[in-house]
């Protein structure tokens, strides 16, 4: 396959970045799309030039390092995928492609296509947890959860916080991940103690970085994991009833 | 720690509000459409309508009174409204300084995308509205007779350019009570789980085609001749 790539490059948060034209003559359909990066990286090598950094880890799609906007699609064309498990067979032969890092006031690039998500991690540690005191770990089956309820629960436990719904999302909304993470304990037995307050200090935390909600439904299109807007009306849900 | 001014605060919140006071002014334009359905009965009817619209109430309130607290509410209503969405959407635009290069749109409607803009376009048609209806300033009605609604209508309405401004407004208010009406249940966390968005879709669908439809039959009616 011949492709056409335009890279964003930026050397560090400070510099200036700008996209650079790559072309590459000898890519295959088997590869994925960071494999099809990983070999440009190697010419770039070769050629003495910087290789264009990007982030990744396990590679099969469950760990959400991986992510970037691909013609202006996070996380590319195709559907409930993440970049790594993303192949260059859903591209044309001679296809131009634009590979653009996250854009968000709260992910601001750190080098090339990666963006710092930090963010992410303090709507967790704002409430993303459940308070139990250490000791033995608790029979499983103590208490009982129906299967329906537990379903559920996993559909939100199943986010991966790579960032793609705040990517895509024209407010630049942290809504679908945050709600995914309030939800995903909201649901069970476990998370009811703390339920109020975990959804509040999560909505706080999450409001001081990120734009809000208007319903686009343009998170859930590109979420990897194909979760629903359906928890964030949950997620209102709950603070609401916080609040009044 | 006020619990008020916390929930205003949140994004959340103010998205709960602006929900709150679209249903209040979703019920008025339902209502406000419904009660302009008497132009099709005559004059008689219309301007009845009219006048017990300022009746309604006495004895118990004066002459207009509950006339004067639905204008108040809607004023209200109208003003958290505006003042919620501007705030958000200022917030909003501040979250991403730097644009994508690009951006597909995967999934947001036409109604979505022009919630803003749309929103301020009908913000601008209520002035011209109260002002040619209402107030009947002679510079946007020059033959305004107070009382007689019906001849304000008919007689307004045969401009066709004024008639223009009512239709392409009723469009637009057709977009905005879609996506609102909808993302209502969304903002005050209604959810339906075993059948989670059809029930939400067909009913913003629905009642937004409802209040276009009829509003826009009052300008086509006049201009095709229908109503005299």
């Amino acid at each position: 396959m011949r492709l056409t790539l335009h890279v964003w490059r930026q050397k560090n948060h400070d510099a200036q970045g700008r996209f650079v034209t790559y072309s590459m003559a000898d890519a295959s359909p088997a590869m994925s799309f960071l494999e099809l990066l990983d070999v440009l990286n190697e010419q770039l090598t070769e050629r003495g030039e910087e290789p264009i950094a990007f982030e990744h880890d396990c590679r099969e799609g469950i760990c959400g390092s991986c992510g970037v906007m691909i013609n202006g699609r996070a996380h590319g064309p195709e559907k409930g995928t993440a970049t790594c498990q993303l192949h260059m067979r859903k591209f044309k032969d001679g296809e131009v492609i634009r590979v653009e890092p996250w854009r968000s006031k709260a992910f601001p690039v750190i080098k090339d296509l990666v963006v710092d998500r930090a963010p992410f991690d303090k709507i967790v540690q704002a409430g993303g947890f459940i308070s139990v005191n250490a000791g033995g770990a608790p029979e499983a089956n103590l208490i009982p959860i129906p299967k329906p309820t537990a379903e559920k629960a996993m559909d939100a436990a199943e986010c991966i916080g790579c960032g793609a719904c705040v990517a895509q999302c024209p407010n630049g909304a942290a809504q679908l991940f945050t709600a995914a993470k309030v939800s995903h304990l909201a649901l069970l037995p476990q998370g009811q103690p703390e339920r109020t307050r975990r959804v509040q200090k999560m909505v706080d935390e999450m409001e001081s970085y990120f734009g809000s909600c208007t319903n686009f439904q343009e998170c859930e299109a590109v979420c990897p994991k194909g979760i629903s807007i359906e928890f964030i009306a949950r997620m209102n849900r709950d603070y609401l009833r916080g609040s009044i | 720690m006020s619990g008020l001014s916390n929930f205003y605060r949140s994004a959340v919140g103010k998205k709960a509000l602006m929900a709150v006071s679209g249903i209040v002014l979703f019920g008025f334009v339902l209502v406000h459409m419904l009660g302009n359905l008497k132009l099709y009965q005559g004059p008689e009817k219309l301007n009845a309508y009219a006048e017990w619209l300022r009746e309604v109430g006495s004895p118990v309130l004066p002459h207009s009174g509950l006339l004067w607290i639905a204008r108040f509410v809607l004023l209200a209503a109208v003003g958290i409204h505006i003042l919620a969405a501007t705030q958000l959407t200022l917030r909003n635009w501040q979250a991403r300084p730097q644009k994508y290069k690009q951006r597909e749109v995967l999934e947001a409607t036409y109604a979505s995308r022009t919630m803003r803009w749309g929103g301020v376009i009908i913000g601008l048609y209520v002035i011209y509205h109260l002002a040619h209806l209402t107030w009947g300033r002679p510079w946007v009605h020059s033959d305004f007779i107070p009382g007689d609604v019906y001849h304000n209508v008919v007689s307004g309405f045969q401009i066709w350019w004024v008639s223009g401004i009512y239709i392409v407004a009723q469009v637009a208010l057709g977009f905005h009570l879609y996506h609102g009406l909808w993302s209502m249940f969304q903002s005050l966390g209604w959810w339906n789980s075993s059948n989670p968005q059809d029930w939400r879709r067909r009913f913003a669908q629905v009642f937004a085609w409802i209040i276009t439809l009829g509003n826009l039959s009052f300008p086509l009616a006049v201009l095709t001749g229908l109503v005299k």
